[in-house]
């Protein structure tokens, strides 16, 4: 009887190992891999990037060059782990030769990092902003059709110092590579200009209690520039209100971003009228902008108006299916003809048109926003300046701006 | 397997393949052999990393199922042992970055793990029950957070990038099939060693511990030297998984040591099983199937729920996991072979 318990059990474990693989698409599909925050903080933004993803796939009807497209989801949570892991099992698992994602800003690092152990897959970015995903040391193989976080950040140093008149403006935001990217855009301007950055805050990613960070706030900062995401932001932004800071805001791409502009309270009175810039703008009034609001509503659980997310994924499903388009959906040379084709794409996105550099990062149109109260009652970022064709150098030359060193928590810095 | 008869009231000599037991011997076959049938994926990123768990599992079980302490801080010790080898060896995160060769960078790397699993041991063996499992898990939260925020050490929320595996004897040791036989070739190790460890006389001792501590104490045992002494050896099990964690993924970030690490580690115990080694290294098959194939059954908005439900289950039908799960069905089976003879 021990023999046969023994024997079993090595069975069920046999079987359990070795499960086959069945990886192998069959002709009329193309696979591809979609990786997005389905898990922990960030879930909510996940769940509108894949809408943005579906809608570029919805557009095509759900297929490219008379093949049909196969989405493979792959869940991460924010962490770079959770990505690698995810990216590995729709790459060596599932078989996917295309991939599009990640979400949050480390995850594109870590992503990038693997991708240059995969050459013959694609990898297309989700919305992951960091600056070092495309600058420094990129890979050959990942491409970035929707700008990174300094660049959603051109025009707003300027408007504020100028337009807005502050001074002197203290930082908030989470401590991670893609808010070190916006804080490092919005400085590189305002600094510029002529202001002054007396204090920085980076706060952990899931933080509830933003007391002791409020109260390292100079009092007489003229305005306060956050860039936290999500939770985060509304954790922030009602604790401040709360314990009675007026001073006006200036926010980041995601601070004042739909996730955030729909949630209840009062933090609504505190939002309103505060500057930001990004990749989009509720109000545009451009008809491709409309036609893909509209076309973004028909997703199940749409918010009012498409985040950045859903936006950002859109444009990059989009370029991957343009790009799939080009070679007839053949990506049996190791994805070679795609990448051709995907470095040399150029195409009009609902955000005007969009195209890459020599990094495969994007060249694209910025929106500088202001928050303002819809008819509807709905918060709404409403679009003051379109900044054109924003490069990945802000428009300083490349040799000049690789001086201005990696960002980090310490750079730049002008106090 | 019972052949050998006593004989001169005697013990009974078993040769060495006997001792064995057959069914360590398939089982030993079976997982030699599943690189010829398993694809890169699954020696990996189902093979590997089940053993990496089953091993982190395996120093809980030792606490657990010997000693009576259950650990939340298991990961904690893997991921010092984790940043020791990003810290001490190279990196691509231009911090720290010794540049020690491996085979200086993992003894110290295992020994800081087991020094720091001897130190929380230390401060947790003053509590029983409920009370380890939350000052554990305190440590674990807070080494969590320091992590997330200490630059200096631990370079915070990017944590550590770009450490390779050793390459030596000429063989990579990251490439799939080396990688899957160094993971097995230390579970075996560790496996064996908690098994022999728990019939030796500080197995003993400590499982003695465990049931009656006053008793042992009168006796005049050093209950806390032999409680701590336990928490250093599943220390280095645990120091040993977190070297391979961090050579399989490349990096380690404070993601890699969070709650929900930590937590996962005490499922892989309780669904394997805390009463034979055996058992963390079923529940770490079963945990990490789920957590990789779970999404391709239920979509990306409820596979979470789904692995929830699965496990729920498993501890419901079986409160003693997967090994109890076996338990119960085996009187079943014997009844059934008997009915013929009847």
């Amino acid at each position: 009887m021990r023999m046969h318990r023994r024997t079993l059990l090595a069975l069920a474990a046999f079987t359990g190992l070795t499960a086959p693989s069945m990886a192998l698409a069959a002709d009329d599909t193309i696979k591809i891999g979609l990786l997005a925050t389905f898990e922990g903080p960030f879930t909510v933004l996940g769940e509108d990037g894949e809408r943005g993803a579906m809608t570029a796939v919805a557009e095509m009807n759900g297929t490219v060059a008379g093949k049909k497209i196969e989405i493979v989801k792959g869940s991460s949570d924010a962490s770079p782990d959770s990505a690698v892991r995810a990216a590995r099992k729709l790459v060596e698992q599932d078989g996917v030769k295309v991939l599009v994602g990640p979400l949050s800003g480390d995850e594109g690092l870590a992503v990038k990092d693997y991708a240059k152990t995969q050459p013959n897959v694609t990898f297309i970015n989700g919305t992951s902003a960091a600056q070092d995903t495309t600058l420094r040391d990129p890979a050959e193989n990942f491409f970035r059709f929707s700008t990174d976080g300094a660049q959603w950040m051109a025009g707003l140093g300027t408007y504020a110092f100028k337009d807005k008149g502050y001074k002197k403006v203290a930082t908030v935001a989470e401590d991670y590579s893609f808010p070190y990217t916006q804080v490092f855009g919005f400085m590189a301007e305002f600094c510029k200009a002529g202001g002054h950055v007396p204090s920085k805050s980076w706060v952990p990613i899931g933080n509830k209690d933003f007391s002791s960070v409020i109260a390292a706030i100079p009092e007489d900062v003229d305005a306060i520039y956050v860039a936290l995401g999500g939770a985060d932001a509304v954790n922030f932004l009602t604790q401040y209100q709360q314990g009675g800071g007026s001073a006006p805001l200036i926010g980041g791409s995601i601070t004042v971003d739909q996730t955030v502009l729909t949630s209840k309270g009062k933090l609504r009175d505190v939002l309103k009228g505060t500057p930001s810039a990004g990749p989009t703008a509720d109000t545009n009034d451009a008809p491709a902008w409309k036609a893909f609001v509209e076309a973004y509503k028909k997703q199940p659980g749409a918010f009012p108006s498409p985040s950045l997310f859903a936006h950002g994924y859109y444009v990059d499903m989009k370029a991957t299916l343009l790009g799939l388009d080009q070679v007839g959906g053949d990506v049996s040379d190791g994805g070679k003809k795609l990448r051709d084709a995907l470095s040399k794409l150029s195409f009009d996105t609902p955000t005007g048109k969009v195209s890459l550099d020599k990094n495969r990062n994007a060249i694209a149109d910025i929106f500088l926003t202001e928050v303002t109260e819809g008819a509807d009652g709905n918060l709404m970022n409403k679009l003051v300046k379109v900044v054109p064709q924003v490069n990945q150098t802000l428009g300083i030359p490349e040799d000049e701006f690789m001086k201005l060193g990696a960002v980090n928590r310490d750079n730049p810095s002008c106090p | 397997m019972s052949l050998a008869i006593a004989t001169d009231g005697t013990t009974p000599r078993q040769n060495w393949l006997e001792r064995l037991g057959a069914g360590h011997i398939i089982l030993a076959v079976v997982l030699v052999l599943y690189p010829l049938v398993a694809s890169d994926f699954f020696l990996t990123q189902i093979g590997g990393y089940s053993l990496i768990f089953g091993m982190m599992g395996l120093s809980l079980m030792l606490l657990a199922g010997y000693g009576g302490m259950v650990s939340l801080a298991q990961i904690t010790v893997a991921g010092i042992a984790a940043y020791a080898i990003a810290i001490l060896g190279n990196n691509n995160s231009n911090i720290l970055g010794f540049g020690w060769p491996w085979w200086l960078a993992v003894p110290f790397a295992v020994l800081a793990a087991a020094l720091a699993s001897a130190l929380i041991g230390w401060i947790s063996v003053r509590t029983e029950g409920i009370y380890t499992i939350m000052i554990t898990l305190a440590i674990a939260t807070a080494t969590y957070y320091f992590a997330q925020q200490n630059y200096a050490i631990f370079n915070g929320h990017s944590g550590y990038a770009g450490i390779r595996a050793p390459a030596f004897w000429g063989i990579s040791w990251r490439d799939p099939k080396p990688f899957y036989y160094l993971c097995l070739g230390l579970a075996v190790l560790s496996y064996a060693a908690v098994l022999y460890g728990s019939r030796s006389t500080f197995g003993m001792t400590l499982q003695a511990i465990r049931d009656n501590p006053r008793r042992m104490r009168a006796l005049g045992y050093h209950v806390t030297a032999h409680k701590v002494f336990a928490w250093l050896l599943a220390g280095v099990i645990a120091g040993l998984a977190g070297v391979l964690l961090v050579w399989f993924n490349g990096r380690v970030s404070p993601g890699t040591i969070g709650v929900d690490a930590a937590i996962d580690v005490l499922i892989i115990a309780v669904i394997g099983g805390l009463r034979h080694p055996i058992g963390p290294f079923l529940g770490a098959v079963v945990v990490i199937l789920m957590q990789t194939f779970a999404i391709d059954i239920v979509g990306a908005e409820r596979f979470n729920t789904l692995i929830g439900l699965v496990f729920l289950v498993i501890v419901f039908v079986s409160p003693d996991g997967i090994l109890g799960l076996w338990g119960r069905i085996k009187p079943h089976l014997a009844q059934e072979s008997l009915r013929p003879g009847s």
